[in-house]
């Protein structure tokens, strides 16, 4: 038996240190996370590991003011559903702005996180967050 | 139409943080008021099917069908349980409604059920979240009232959505559950207070979301030609419908309809025979009042972006064009989550055999429920008429 929660977060490392999904070859869809099958083509579907940028833009967020036990520490926290450049859209955190200049369509692009701590003493969870995207670093 | 399977009768527990009842107390008195209420002999009901979402987390005991069928010592007949999130209840009542129609069984009793306030507030929060995509939504820090939130935050942007708006399912069911005396809050809500209520998520606050609940509903549904025998005031099932959506909200293509509301809904109504313009009574999922908003336009009372608009114009009050939640809804009946879905087609039977005292519908003659898992990725739609 694996402690609680080792065996859950390890097996998705790839997924969740690299954002690391597949994309159809069929249909030309990017999925995240990686989906067994494509939904559209189903057994037509050709399914290849892909790598994504990590850039994107806000699609809808919210600013959490009651967590859980596990995220009690970092309230108030942005949570958000992002749009990544290549269609698709996954739910992380926003980080490093104030909670209040968080808008919709702002560009941000991935970091690597501590994302909590699982349970009391439990392991501690790494994976993405995103960041507002600024002119230093040549994302734009 | 297929009136193949009726309601004999219908039962519900009080609604509300009930420290004094455990699981099987609640489940046992709903079982109990519905049997009674149907006059029908226990020997006569040869299954039961029971709508749960997690009793295992929240009190700690699973196998709910030997529990109920032991409880209301109704022998060795088959048990079912069935989980769908917050639309386990109306799964057990489509459960059922299948099994008679198939010809499998003749005379059953439907439970929902959930237990609560045995599991302190955050307990109860992890709980209800396992009801979205876990992994890759909860997981990353997005709580269940965020992901409403989402919706909500979108509404306001692409279709002018209003903070007043947002607060107006709120104060409807509040002032329609003065009335019910089952409800958890049988209190009327100035629309001030839920404006200024604390934030949970931002755009939504505490007195947008639906209440921690313990409560059970009950129904006893038989073979529609044997309804006769146990009561002069049969409720029949005129169709039920279900679909389903992505598990994850970020995998849909927009947030601020439900397909599954959509498709589900438009299927219940070709199958029943009817237009939108011949119901008289609705019951709909409001587990968060942006919830309401959406599916207020997806079953089409309103058009998309104007169910906000439709709530001013108390188009769905009682006394309006389509009057929904009359019983409180989610919000103020109070939402035992497993039991939620028998709890809607409990209060449509009460409407529809005119038994719903001051909240009652003049009239009403076919009543529509929806019930929905997680953020809609279930939804399930029963059309009842007399």
């Amino acid at each position: 038996m694996a402690e609680q929660g080792v065996a859950q977060v390890w097996r998705r490392i790839r997924a969740m240190y690299r954002i690391e999904g597949n994309m159809c070859e069929t249909c030309n869809t990017y999925y995240f996370p990686p989906r067994p099958v494509c939904p559209t083509c189903r057994r037509k579907g050709k399914l290849e590991l892909y790598t994504f940028k990590g850039l994107g833009k806000i699609y809808t967020f919210s600013i959490v003011r009651q967590a859980p036990e596990d995220f009690k520490r970092q309230i108030p926290y942005v949570i958000a559903q992002v749009e990544l450049d290549e269609g698709t859209r996954l739910t992380a955190q926003i980080v490093n702005v104030d909670p209040e200049d968080v808008k919709i369509g702002m560009r941000v692009r991935a970091c690597f996180r501590k994302i909590k701590e699982f349970g009391s003493g439990g392991i501690i969870v790494y994976g993405y967050k995103f960041e507002p995207v600024m002119k230093v670093t040549g994302h734009e | 139409m297929s009136n193949n399977v009726a309601i004999a009768g219908v039962g519900i527990s009080k609604f509300g943080e009930l420290w004094d009842k455990n699981l099987r107390d609640i489940t046992l008195e709903a079982g109990m008021y519905a049997i009674f209420d149907a006059g029908v002999p226990g020997a006569d009901i040869d299954g039961m099917v029971i709508g749960n979402m997690s009793a295992g987390r929240f009190t700690g005991q699973e196998h709910l069908g030997a529990l109920a069928v032991d409880m209301g010592g109704l022998g060795d007949i088959p048990a079912y349980s069935v989980e769908a999130a917050c639309a386990s209840g109306g799964a057990a009542v489509r459960q059922a409604y299948m099994a008679i129609k198939s010809g499998e069984h003749d005379v059953m009793l439907v439970l929902g059920s959930e237990k609560m306030s045995d599991v302190n507030q955050t307990e109860a929060m992890n709980t209800i979240s396992v009801a979205s995509d876990w992994e890759w939504e909860g997981m990353f820090g997005a709580t269940f009232p965020a992901l409403y939130a989402f919706m909500a935050r979108r509404h306001m942007m692409e279709y002018g959505t209003t903070e007043e708006q947002l607060a107006l399912p709120t104060v409807k069911n509040h002032a329609n559950a003065v009335h019910n005396e089952i409800a958890q809050f049988q209190r009327a809500v100035p629309i001030e207070v839920v404006m200024k209520s604390g934030l949970l998520a931002d755009p939504l606050r505490i007195l947008h979301s639906a209440p921690i609940t313990d409560g059970a509903a009950g129904l006893v549904i038989c073979r529609a030609d044997l309804v006769k025998k146990y009561t002069d005031t049969p409720i029949y099932i005129e169709s039920s419908e279900q679909r389903s959506d992505t598990l994850a909200l970020h995998d849909r293509k927009s947030i601020t309809t439900l397909d599954a509301v959509v498709s589900s809904t438009k299927a219940a109504l070709h199958e029943a025979g009817l237009e939108l313009k011949d119901i008289d009574v609705l019951e709909l999922h409001d587990s968060f009042s942006i919830g309401e908003i959406i599916i207020t336009e997806d079953v089409g009372i309103a058009k998309k972006g104007e169910g906000g608009k439709a709530l001013e114009e108390g188009i769905t009050e009682i006394g309006g064009k389509f009057p929904v939640n009359t019983s409180g809804g989610l919000k103020a009946r109070g939402h035992p989550v497993g039991a939620t879905g028998v709890a809607q087609i409990v209060e449509l039977c009460l409407q529809l055999r005119g038994e719903a005292d001051k909240r009652q519908v003049d009239g009403a003659e076919k009543g529509l429920a929806v019930n929905i898992g997680g953020t809609g990725a279930t939804s399930i739609v029963h059309i009842l008429g007399r």
